[in-house]
């Protein structure tokens, strides 16, 4: 390296990454409180919807979505269940 | 009244110890009969940090099994008589701690000390747990590191739930933010979170910013709590951090980023 190098040589650039670190632990942190607020049965309840569903219906685990949400003082359960199209792989002989 | 401060964080690594260490020797310099408990059982290390390791004859599993009294196994800081140490057991003999029995020694504790500082294990286990059940305030120690803000946050969930505060419903117990490793530098250039983000992130009042320094090793080499060093801006940062404990209004210090003159730039610091 020359010594015109050593005096052209730019400042190391420094990557502004705390703002995305802010960011993820905004998302996560809000995904936890929900779950440590929610009832305890939550996850027990969830399992046992899946089990019925799944006795008549052929889904996937993934298909089946439930979601506890809070809106003041009104507690709302969500179940989304993504049916096959095919009716006949679909049913549980 | 007696208060039992916790010193918690969820992760491992933070700065509980060299906290709690500082802490209770700051407490303890100002005049309060203090004293400070290791519940890292099985992982004992608060010894080594207030330079007491040779001094251990009985523990905090002995106390509790009832095998030793508290006066023969509180060992007196060597330069502050207010200042006891109940070391944690060397053995994992976890299945010792339940609440009942700890309830005991911490009564036992209030009796005749004004501060009860517990210096907690990291995680969210049996041992934390127990750390903070009986606590009537908390210093939740965090770094500015991602992992480290999400634990705390998971910290003070539990303490909002599982502490002895809370399952009574008394008045929760009272939490303050100690930021430790901070560094101006790198939060100003938007590398590391600031103190604004962290404080936003986990919506507790701070009480104490130790900014990152070579202090913290050297004391912890020596098993001196860096409070006693006088010099270092991370005792300094934790004597102001004991001074607002204890309802003084110190404003934070080491929070600037140094002014580098020309000639330090040049021939650098």
């Amino acid at each position: 390296m020359s010594i015109f190098d050593y005096f052209r040589r730019k400042p190391k650039p420094v990557k502004a990454t705390a703002a995305i670190a802010k960011e993820r632990l905004h998302i996560v942190m809000a995904h936890e409180h929900r779950v440590a607020n929610g009832p305890d049965y939550l996850p027990a309840l969830k399992r046992e919807l899946m089990d019925v569903i799944a006795k008549y219906v052929h889904v996937q685990k993934e298909d089946i979505k439930v979601n506890l949400e809070r809106h003041g003082d009104c507690e709302i359960l969500e179940l989304n269940i993504a049916l096959p199209e095919d009716k006949e792989t679909a049913a549980v002989s | 009244m007696s208060k039992v401060i916790v010193v918690t964080s969820g992760k491992g690594g933070v700065g509980k110890t060299t906290t709690s260490a500082s802490f209770a020797a700051g407490l303890a310099g100002r005049g309060h009969r203090t004293v400070v408990i290791d519940f890292d059982i099985g992982l004992r290390n608060l010894d080594l940090v207030m330079g007491c390791e040779r001094r251990v004859v009985y523990d905090f599993v002995n106390v509790i099994n009832e095998e030793a009294t508290l006066k023969q196994a509180l060992i007196r800081d060597k330069t502050d008589s207010n200042l006891h140490i109940l070391p944690a057991s060397q053995t994992r003999d976890k299945d010792a701690f339940t609440r009942e029995k700890v309830g005991k020694v911490i009564r036992e504790l209030r009796d005749n000390f004004d501060y009860i500082v517990c210096d907690s294990p990291a995680g969210i286990e049996k041992g934390a747990l127990m750390a903070l059940f009986y606590a009537d305030e908390a210093l939740v120690v965090t770094n500015p590191e991602i992992s480290s803000v999400r634990d705390s946050d998971r910290i003070l969930g539990m303490l909002a739930a599982k502490s002895l505060r809370a399952i009574k419903d008394y008045e929760p117990i009272k939490e303050h933010l100690v930021v430790t490793r901070y560094c101006p530098t790198r939060a100003e250039t938007g590398e590391m979170l600031s103190l604004d983000d962290i404080q936003e992130l986990l919506g507790i009042e701070l009480i104490g910013v130790i900014p990152e320094s070579e202090a913290v090793l050297n004391a912890s080499n020596a098993g001196i709590p860096v409070i006693r060093d006088e010099q270092s801006s991370s005792g300094q940062a934790y004597q102001d951090m004991v001074s607002r404990f204890l309802g003084e209004d110190v404003p934070m210090r080491f929070l600037e980023v140094e002014k580098k003159g020309f000639l330090k730039r040049i021939f650098g610091a």
